[in-house]
């Protein structure tokens, strides 16, 4: 699995990767974390607001930190799927 | 601040594992939600009403401080306005922010899709005010909306708007200067913002004080938005965010606060009067100008601008200034340089400048 954070290196934005980092280590799933700086690509996924969250190239949230039980839901649904 | 998280509904239907349960009927009162949000209310209305005899208490019988003292007025004043202003961001954070989880940047820019200049600017300069956005995101917006076909001078009443007429700047004006001033201020930002705005999209040829590489972005279809909010995740949002917001600025309040109070207690009135008074022609550029490299927000400026104003500075002196430290700043024009060309900052810089300036006159005049 794949986790991308969009954003310009905002304060948000690095709590939003750390919070995926964690979430990802507590659920001992298989997936990697990148931030996604360039404006271009951010763009291409249509998210105006940053942070934006996008796993395995879907974006499911975008504008802030979801909450952790938020982000673990994110998570265990990209799995099943 | 921070734009306010939004999640994305599932493009496929029927999901419902997907959703956070209800954690009521559907289309029913959530009384609990309800409940707690007015029982915070009236605890909120309480402290309100006990703040000042609490505050004099303190000072007067506490700490044994004599009333009508330098020491004990400025201590009093302290003691009462911290909690005070505290206390109203609180609220009316809490309040905006329920507000704004009906909004998201991604409507807005549905909202002004479309509309010419002039309403453009209007609709544009008011949802400024109430969608939840963090200059952080100032690329990634002024960039979604150009491509899709917003004027450049909407797009700029926005980001005018925004930073100026703010919850917090709008707080702080109502606990210290009173409303009207908080609803001087309000009308002449949005004004500010939109004139401006109107003024540089008549610049000819102003699209080519965008970088080249914006007008060949291709931006990816709106994700979708989850709308369908329930009371409860609304004031959850908004608690979360008026703790993030209290959280940052209270250090800024106090110390604004404790300034302003020494000011109060100890600057002779009207020791001001000759250089931010309405006699001096020229204090009215030298606080724009003085507020652009200051990039302090409007929770820690305010307090001082208050004290400054007793002691004999000039209201549209005080504003113009104030105005200028929140909608001009050096760290925003730095996020806007990798969008606009140096010229276009130029321009934008001194039509809002000029803006500014006027409003600043023009209060001195009137009041």
């Amino acid at each position: 699995m794949n986790v991308k954070i969009l954003g310009t290196g905002c304060a948000n934005c690095k709590r939003a990767k750390s919070l995926a980092a964690d979430v990802i280590k507590e659920l001992g799933i298989e997936a990697s974390v990148e931030e996604v700086t360039d404006i271009q690509t951010i763009m291409g996924y249509g998210v105006m607001s940053t942070p934006g969250i996008v796993i395995d190239e879907k974006v499911v949230g975008y504008g802030g930190v979801p909450s952790r039980a938020q982000f673990i839901q994110f998570l265990q649904e990209a799995n099943a799927a | 601040m921070s734009d306010g998280f939004v999640s994305v509904q599932p493009e496929v239907s029927g999901g419902s594992s997907s959703q956070i349960a209800p954690q009521h009927a559907p289309g029913g009162v959530d009384w609990k939600a309800w409940g707690t949000v007015v029982s915070l209310g009236i605890v909120w209305w309480l402290l309100w009403q006990i703040l000042e005899p609490l505050a004099n208490w303190a000072s007067f019988q506490l700490l044994g401080l004599t009333p009508g003292s330098r020491l004990g007025d400025a201590v009093a004043f302290f003691l009462y306005d911290v909690p005070k202003i505290l206390l109203l961001l609180a609220g009316m954070i809490f309040l905006v922010s329920t507000v704004r989880t009906f909004f998201s940047v991604e409507r807005t820019r549905q909202l002004l899709g479309g509309k010419r200049e002039g309403v453009g600017n209007v609709l544009s300069a008011l949802l400024g005010v109430v969608t939840p956005f963090c200059s952080c995101s100032a690329v990634p917006l002024f960039i979604g909306f150009v491509e899709s076909g917003i004027p450049l001078g909407v797009t700029f009443s926005f980001l005018i708007a925004t930073p100026m007429v703010n919850e917090i700047a709008l707080v702080m004006l109502f606990g210290l200067f009173g409303w009207q001033i908080a609803a001087l201020y309000m009308v002449t930002g949005l004004l500010v913002a939109i004139l401006a705005g109107v003024a540089i999209g008549r610049i000819p040829n102003v699209e080519k004080g965008v970088e080249d590489f914006v007008w060949k972005i291709a931006v990816g279809r709106d994700a979708h938005s989850d709308e369908s909010m329930t009371w409860r995740e609304r004031f959850l949002s908004a608690w979360a965010m008026t703790k993030e917001i209290v959280g940052k600025v209270w250090l800024y309040v106090i110390v604004g606060i404790a300034v302003g109070a020494g000011i109060h207690g100890y600057v002779p009135e009207d020791a001001l009067a000759g250089i931010l008074g309405k006699s001096a022609w020229w204090s009215v550029p030298a606080g724009v100008i003085l507020g652009i490299p200051m990039y302090s927000n409007a929770a820690g400026i305010i307090p001082v601008v208050h004290a400054l104003m007793e002691k004999g500075a000039a209201l549209g002196t005080v504003l113009a200034f104030m105005m200028s430290v929140v909608a001009l700043s050096l760290p925003e024009m730095i996020i806007l340089r990798r969008v606009l060309k140096p010229r276009l900052i130029a321009i934008f810089v001194a039509i809002v400048g000029v803006g500014i300036i006027f409003t600043g006159y023009l209060f001195n005049l009137v009041l």
